[in-house]
């Protein structure tokens, strides 16, 4: 006789996305336990400490795409998320000490590029507005399941997304439609050549497109991830960057609260081993300290490798899935990098909001060409924030804490070991910070950089993929995480996927969870019906 | 020869058995086996038809490939590679098995030698190296190609058992059908199992290569009061038939090799559902979509064996529910007249309503005639597809 069931669903990983599909379900009346290794909660939207005092988010630094219907439902503002809280500026800085800032005032930006570039100002708000046009009509699919490829196995409800999702494209306009087909599969430097004249203009664009992908701003696809960024802005996501007060694990501690407070239970240190199958079927979960959890219903937030590989594990899949999952592309090619500050160096004094650091499209293509084979970017593209100067209390008085993305730093690396990788980035980052910034490296009283390699050992992100596979056109909609399994369901029954490795992918957006807990609780239902029938 | 017609010179290998082969060889047939010259036929396709039902026959399987699969799991990748129940299978016996991909739809079916606890080789017609290494993903498991490290002869007919003892392998008549024998003569190392193509009491003989033409000598010298022939593909394609066993690229199409997705069938489509054990314990390839293909009768048509009025074989042949031709049924692949059965016999692709034993149905067939094609419309009825099932096969 075996163990009564310890929940109906157990949810594995407190990342925002597993809270979110637990808040959910726990709302519909299901006894959820959500699973989590690390001792707190938030995965990769956590705030942590990484010198005496000084606290930043771990790895996401940045909140704009925070699904608006997630937060509603979830009541999030209620558990103590500011979602009302200005959406930053970004700020271009270039070497020499030049620079212009981005950001929802129109007028201000075009004021800010004029600088540079009378016609890129001119230019910039218009084709921006536009492009969010094109990506929120994309975006629209977020909180729909991919339809079944199968054209003849399709449901009323794939049918009715998907035709609402080409009624949201035929909206657009013929022109607007047009432009989309034309610029959707095509790089983003091309992009920026059509529309801008200078070198920096053109440069924060294709950092925009490039960021978070293994691709460089000449890489097909690069668009596509533009677009997918974009879409933040516009109406599925908060309309601009936040920084967080209390950094990003306040996004997770309010959703943790609302899961909570619906009924969901969150165990903290306590580290899934791998997922129960019992006659060809979940059956619960064993915990790596030996400890079994009985339920019919398992939920990953996991990536889809590590769910499919090492949680679900190869011997209870088959051949042609297996190898599908194994050859998703996760090459992390991000790092993060924390730095503990005496104090701001002028050019950083004001940087409340967001601070990029390429000055030129070439820049960044040459930055990737080292890690296409392999190696640290000699001059990486960096994105930093220094969260202290809108919360004091990341930092001791009087101090600061910058977070900085540094890009390329390859997952893959050759004839370079992780450590002296480690090294390098934060040396080639601070090489070019300082060019921007001079004088923050004499500031610096304590740092910390987490390569791919770290992310996946500390984060659990396979091949330090933040995105838990890349977003690009062939890994997104149907075919994520794999053709036939894009809706949520694993291969073996009772088993789903509800992190970013699901539809509709990465960022804080908590839309997979939501998804997820649809799918769910529709097979919850089913089985009810069954049930009684 | 000039260099400039350098690449139009013959290229197929040959096996350990050539010369021997090719010193008996009248009719200067050879076909292409895995890029190998294998016989057609020797002079008589007849004549080496009734060798393997009266005497006993000789055929170079040296051509299949062969896989070697081992490892600390080797046992746990075979029970998952295929959809029968390695438990029932002991060491040194072979076993008959199907395997799938993951919508249920067939790779291969083909013999697997369980010589040890977790020591395998698996015979196939098609490579499919890549598919056991895709699938071998998580195991702790060597798979390498052996095909070249043992040459074989597969001895068929009811007199096969008489020759082995003849040449002094001791212990023959207590090989079980599907048992492996291994054993050493005059210094060579031979493996023996009792299966084979042919439906009939039968043995194949491996060996290392440089034993080859050791072992042709030594099986003629023992075969010479026994009826022992050298027999070609053609013969052993009739014998084949009668068996009721597959042929890859004339029964089914591999799923791996299969241009159109919907030409790829699954055991059961293929007659040969009895291969898989949904109850097996653990997960296997396929497993899933079998179930469901079972449980929901999926199955779009089932291989059978149909017998044919008249004499006219009818490879290709379309069958029909009426004699007017008006409701179509299907399709047959292999066809062939029995000349032992005296049965005109062929496997059909039909709806399994129709594959009742006994079931009429009508067949439509073209066959030429002295410059002439012409076409019949002949009753046939639905059968077993093992034609011919001789007690000497098993006893």
């Amino acid at each position: 006789m075996s163990k009564p069931n310890a929940a109906d669903v157990l949810v594995i990983g407190a990342g925002h996305n597993g809270l979110v599909t637990a808040a959910y379900l726990a709302k519909a009346g299901l006894k959820v336990i959500v699973l989590e290794s690390a001792a707190q909660v938030g995965g990769a939207a956590v705030t942590r400490e990484f010198a005496p005092g000084y606290r930043v988010s771990g790895v996401a630094h940045l909140l704009h795409g925070l699904n608006t219907t997630v937060a509603r439902d979830l009541n999030l503002a209620r558990h103590g998320l500011d979602l009302k809280a200005a959406r930053v500026k970004t700020r271009s800085l270039l070497p020499g000490g030049g620079g212009f800032e981005v950001g929802p005032d129109v007028a201000a930006t075009a004021t800010s590029i004029a600088a540079i570039s009378k016609a890129d100002a001119a230019a910039y708000g218009p084709v921006m507005a536009r492009l969010v046009k094109l990506a929120d009509a994309l975006a629209g699919y977020a909180l729909h399941t991919p339809p079944r490829a199968d054209v003849t196995k399709m449901d009323w409800r794939d049918q009715l997304n998907l035709g609402l999702f080409a009624l949201s494209l035929r909206r657009l306009g013929k022109k607007d439609m047009l432009e989309l087909t034309r610029i959707l599969t095509i790089n983003v430097n091309d992009l920026a050549n059509d529309f801008f004249e200078s070198e920096p203009v053109k440069a924060l664009l294709c950092f925009e497109g490039s960021l978070g992908v293994f691709l460089g701003p000449r890489s097909p696809s690069t668009v596509f991830n533009l677009l997918y960024r974009l879409s933040n802005l516009g109406a599925n996501g908060q309309g601009g960057f936040i920084v967080p007060k209390g950094g990003m694990g306040s996004v997770t501690q309010a959703l943790a609260a609302s899961a909570k407070a619906a009924g969901a239970t969150i165990r903290t240190n306590a580290a899934v081993d791998h997922i129960l199958i019992e006659n060809d079927a979940a059956a619960g979960v064993v915990l790596a300290n030996g400890e079994e959890l009985r339920a019919a219903q398992v939920v990953s937030s996991a990536d889809p490798q590590r769910t499919a590989l090492k949680l679900i594990g190869p011997r209870h899949l088959d051949t042609m899935f297996v190898s599908r999952i194994r050859h998703l592309r996760m090459n992390g090619c991000a790092a993060k990098i924390h730095l503990a500050l005496d104090s701001l160096p002028p050019a950083l004094a004001n940087a409340a909001g967001r601070v990029v650091v390429a000055a030129k499209p070439d820049d960044i293509e040459r930055a990737y060409d080292c890690a296409k084979y392999g190696r640290v970017s000699d001059r990486p593209a960096l994105e930093l924030v220094i969260p202290s100067l809108s919360d004091p209390s990341l930092a001791p008085a009087g101090k600061h804490v910058a977070s900085i993305v540094a890009q390329y730093a390859p997952y893959k690396l050759k004839d370079t070991s992780e450590h002296d990788a480690r090294q390098q980035v934060f040396e080639r980052s601070l090489a070019v910070l300082e060019s921007v910034a001079p004088g923050l490296s004499e500031r610096i009283t304590a740092s910390e950089t987490l390569t791919p390699h770290d992310l996946e050992t500390q984060f659990g992100l396979t091949g330090g993929q933040w995105h838990h596979g890349e977003i690009t056109l062939d890994q997104v909609l149907l075919q994520r995480p794999a053709a036939q399994w894009q809706q949520y369901r694993m291969p073996v029954p009772g088993i789903y996927l509800c992190g970013a490795g699901a539809h509709p992918g990465g960022n804080v957006s908590g839309a997979p969870g939501y998804n997820a807990a649809r799918e769910i609780l529709k097979d919850a239902k089913a089985a009810k019906t069954r049930g009684a029938a | 020869m000039t260099a400039y017609i350098e690449h139009l010179t013959p290229f197929l290998r040959k096996t350990p058995f050539h010369p021997r082969i090719e010193a008996l060889m009248h009719a200067n047939s050879w076909m292409r086996w895995t890029g190998h010259y294998s016989p057609a036929n020797f002079e008589s396709v007849q004549s080496e038809y009734f060798t393997i039902r009266n005497g006993a026959s000789v055929y170079d399987v040296s051509p299949l490939i062969k896989y070697a699969i081992r490892g600390r799991e080797a046992a746990d990748f075979v029970n998952h590679l295929i959809t029968r129940d390695l438990s029932k299978i002991k060491p040194m016996q072979a076993f008959y098995t199907s395997w799938c991909q993951d919508d249920g739809m067939l790779v291969e079916e083909g013999t697997i030698f369980r010589l040890g606890e977790n020591d395998f080789l698996l015979n196939a017609a098609k490579d499919q190296l890549h598919w056991l290494e895709q699938t071998a993903y998580g195991f702790d498991v060597q798979i390498e190609e052996a095909s070249n490290d043992l040459c074989g002869l597969s001895l068929q007919g009811p007199e096969s058992r008489q020759v082995l003892r003849a040449m002094g392998i001791n212990g023959i008549d207590n090989l079980k059908r599907f048992g492996i024998q291994e054993l050493e003569l005059n210094g060579h190392w031979l493996r023996i199992d009792r299966a084979g193509f042919t439906g009939d009491l039968g043995y194949e003989i491996w060996c290392k290569p440089e034993s080859a033409l050791w072992l042709w000598d030594r099986m003629f010298d023992a075969g010479r009061d026994h009826k022992i022939a050298p027999i070609g593909a053609q013969a052993l394609e009739i014998s084949r038939i009668e068996a009721g066993f597959l042929l890859v690229d004339v029964d089914y199409t591999s799923a791996l090799h299969a241009l159109r997705p919907s030409n790829r069938m699954s055991p059961y489509e293929l007659g040969i559902g009895w291969t898989v054990n949904l109850n097996k314990p653990g997960y296997f390839v396929g497993k899933r979509a079998l179930k469901k293909e079972k449980e929901q009768g999926l199955s779009r048509h089932v291989l059978i064996g149909i017998e044919i009025e008249g004499r006219k074989p009818a490879p290709g042949s379309f069958l029909y529910a009426d004699q007017p031709g008006k409701v179509e049924l299907g399709l047959t692949t292999s066809a062939t007249w029995s000349s032992t059965l005296k049965k005109n016999i062929a496997y059909a692709r039909v709806p399994q309503a129709y594959a009742k034993p006994g079931t009429e149905m009508w067949i439509e067939i073209w066959y030429g005639k002295e410059h002439k094609i012409e076409r019949s419309m002949v009753r046939c009825w639905a059968t077993n597809r093992m034609f011919y099932d001789p007690p000497r096969k098993s006893a």
